[in-house]
């Protein structure tokens, strides 16, 4: 065997390729081939009202819609020194809730499983345990109705605006999942029972992990940037830790550290960071699935999301409990120039987003780096830790186990190739 | 059709992917949906692909690239029925903003490395490409509206689909005109109806993702809001939004440009 070829990664969002090239058992070339086309939003972003950028952010990826649109809600926030009321903020993470259900629930059983089910897709998981599946779409769907309910539809929903919401969503459509919920949270921790007992490849890689951290929740909107290794930034300082480059087979651009090193985000980082935040269903699944944190196998990642899940339902039943709307949805907007950055957790991991506003609200800079964009160094860096182990397979057995690894990691290739405008602009200088 | 058991290929261009995902998210129907039909070709649900020709075709995003524009070219002679989905196939999408920039910002980026980049100036509709049976709007689209097309054909009939613009669904809904009544600026009787008036039920004001409702009267509704925007440009922006490149959205945006009432 001389090379492995993928020439289209098959259930990952977006369009990308894998090449391994090998030489006497070793990889000498990797590339995670992204040719996905470049997206200018950046450039799109441009003299855009303010008020319009939830709107277009959402537009870069159909699967976490909502991540872009907090993100860029609370970067603009921020540029003008709005704090958003504690019920906006509680709405907001229970939307988040939903987007982590949905997403999660999508690449847990429909994308990552079928590789560790030896079939193709869910279809065909579907033929030989179709309760499964079944439970997987009902799962998934709670996650889509909390967005529907708050935001009108779950794909690129329409309530949220800079200063909260455009009006506050009726309580009933929301009540009315809570039977639903209460099913969703036994089923994610049937989940995790589950995940745990499934047939990952070993695989063992030393990383550096980075999430979001917040002392009084999970992290997920707000907090710091944490990094295992010890790197604490505010938000507002996370490009002084983390950069990105642009590389030539690649229509999306490379992250990583200001000390040159690969870092993962994503689930398994924001459970291995913040486990100590979790609600008390995600604490008894850790603890009574014997989940050993941290988790360094890129595969596991599938535990971490299932983790999440329970969170996530555990989360999305308190603060639907909870939801009892009073005063204004959003708050009146004074324009003025300024600066802010904001970053959330989307499901794939830490979402950061800069804009420079001018007097009129009209964005004159945008920059935002996406999660798969972090993650990109980091696949190709674990491709060539997979390699020795894979050479002796069969090829199609090496072929699937490099592309699991791939899978694994959520990538979401239509976020990550969102960047050129921001590099014509340095180019023009 | 003849076949009892159609085949089906999902192809995806310059997009978001939300279009596909609505495939996924029929979480009550996805399972008897694959019964009735063959998913042959499906990159992002599976890594199983069933080889051509197709009984039909959806497409989601639009061709940014000169790989794309040779790309749907052979879906088109493989596929009996090809149905563009959702607003950047139908009209560009969010990416034909590029088109009203001037396409020599990119040219610095373009010559230097030729090698790194590929991609056009424009962002275009599927059917500036190829023969489209079938249009389907909606950023994302309407996953009923969907559903609905797929079962028409499945059952050899036309697909019922609203010939109607966004107004119709908030009286049908009750929803009181966040235009009329709250002065808040709203495209939503230039826009086609499907997305059920989520965003005035929303209270704020249609921002078009549906594209252009054929009859709407553009010039009318251009003097009625820009008589009440809360930002200079607001009623600009409306139009050229994520369906801006739509013919009766472009055209409603020039004129606004012509007249010399924007200077953006």
């Amino acid at each position: 065997m001389k090379t492995i070829e993928v020439p289209a990664l098959a259930r990952v969002e977006g369009e990308g390729g894998l090449y391994i090239g090998l030489d006497n058992g070793k990889a000498v070339e990797i590339r995670l081939d992204i040719y996905e086309p470049p997206r200018f939003f950046e450039g799109f972003l441009r003299d855009r009202f303010l008020q319009e950028v939830p709107d277009i952010t959402a537009r870069i990826c159909g699967i976490c819609p909502v991540a872009y649109q907090m993100s860029s809600a609370f970067a603009l926030e921020n540029a003008l020194g709005i704090k958003i009321a504690p019920q906006v903020r509680a709405l907001r993470r229970l939307m988040y809730c939903g987007e982590y259900i949905e997403s999660h629930a999508l690449h847990i059983y429909l994308l990552q499983a079928p590789d560790l089910l030896g079939k193709e897709s869910a279809f065909e998981v579907a033929a030989i345990a179709p309760d499964v599946v079944k439970n997987a779409l009902r799962l998934k769907k709670i996650g889509n109705e909390i967005l529907k309910a708050i935001g009108g539809r779950s794909v690129h929903p329409v309530n949220v605006c800079i200063g909260g919401f455009y009006q506050w969503p009726d309580a009933r459509p929301l009540k009315v999942l809570l039977p639903e919920l209460e099913w969703g949270l036994q089923a994610a921790l049937d989940c995790v029972k589950w995940a745990v007992t499934l047939p990952y490849p070993e695989l063992e890689i030393d990383y550096e992990f980075v999430a979001l951290h917040h002392p009084n929740e999970y992290g997920i909107i707000e907090g710091e940037v944490w990094s295992s290794k010890g790197r604490k930034l505010s938000i507002a300082d996370y490009e002084k830790g983390y950069i990105e480059e642009h590389v030539k087979h690649s229509n999306a651009l490379h992250g990583h550290t200001v000390d040159g090193d690969t870092y993962q985000v994503g689930p398994i980082a924001r459970l291995n960071i913040n486990h100590e935040q979790l609600l008390p269903n995600a604490q008894k699944a850790l603890k009574e699935n014997k989940i050993k944190l941290p988790i360094k196998n890129p595969y596991k990642s599938l535990i971490a999301r299932a983790v999440e899940l329970v969170q996530a339902y555990e989360e999305a039943i308190q603060l639907v409990q909870a939801y009892k709307p009073e005063g204004p949805a959003h708050v009146d907007l004074k324009l003025k120039a300024g600066e802010g950055a904001g970053a959330t957790e989307a499901p794939r991991g830490l979402l950061y987003h800069r804009y420079q506003i001018d007097d009129h609200g009209l964005i004159k800079f945008a920059k935002i780096t996406p999660p798969t964009a972090q993650n990109l160094p980091r696949i190709e860096a674990d491709l060539f830790q997979l390699a020795p182990k894979i050479v002796k397979m069969p090829e199609a057995e090496a072929t699937l186990t490099a592309e699991h690894l791939v899978r694994s990691y959520d990538p979401c290739i239509s976020c990550a190739t969102h960047f050129l405008k921001l590099n014509v602009e340095e180019k023009g200088k | 059709m003849t076949n009892p058991k159609p085949t089906v290929a999902v192809y995806k261009f310059s997009s978001c992917d939300g279009c596909q995902l609505s495939l996924l998210n029929m979480e009550d129907e996805l399972l008897n949906l694959a019964e009735a039909i063959d998913i042959a070709f499906f990159i992002e649900a599976s890594r199983a692909t069933k080889p051509g020709p197709y009984d039909i075709a959806l497409v989601e995003g639009s061709v940014t690239t000169p790989h794309e524009a040779e790309r749907i070219k052979e879906i088109r002679q493989e596929a009996k029925i090809l149905i563009a989905l959702g607003t950047c196939a139908t009209a560009g999408g969010v990416q034909a903003l590029r088109n009203f920039t001037d396409a020599s910002k990119y040219a610095d980026v373009v010559y230097a490395h030729p090698e790194f980049l590929h991609y056009l100036p424009t962002a275009t509709p599927i059917a500036d490409h190829v023969k489209v049976d079938l249009e389907l709007w909606g950023c994302p689209v309407n996953k009923m509206q969907v559903i609905e097309v797929i079962v028409a054909l499945l059952n050899g009939r036309k697909p019922n689909l609203p010939a109607y613009p966004v107004c119709l669904e908030c009286k049908r809904r009750g929803t009181v005109c966040v235009l009329v009544d709250k002065g808040i600026p709203c495209i939503g009787p230039a826009t086609q109806a499907g997305c059920g008036a989520l965003c005035p039920t929303n209270g704020r004001g249609c921002y078009g993702c549906f594209g252009p409702y054929r009859d709407a009267n553009s010039n009318s509704l251009t003097n009625t809001l820009q008589a009440m925007e809360r930002y200079p440009g607001e009623t600009l922006r409306l139009f050229r939004g994520i369906s801006g490149n739509a013919p009766l959205f472009r055209k409603a945006a020039d004129a606004i440009l012509s007249n010399g009432k924007e200077t953006k």
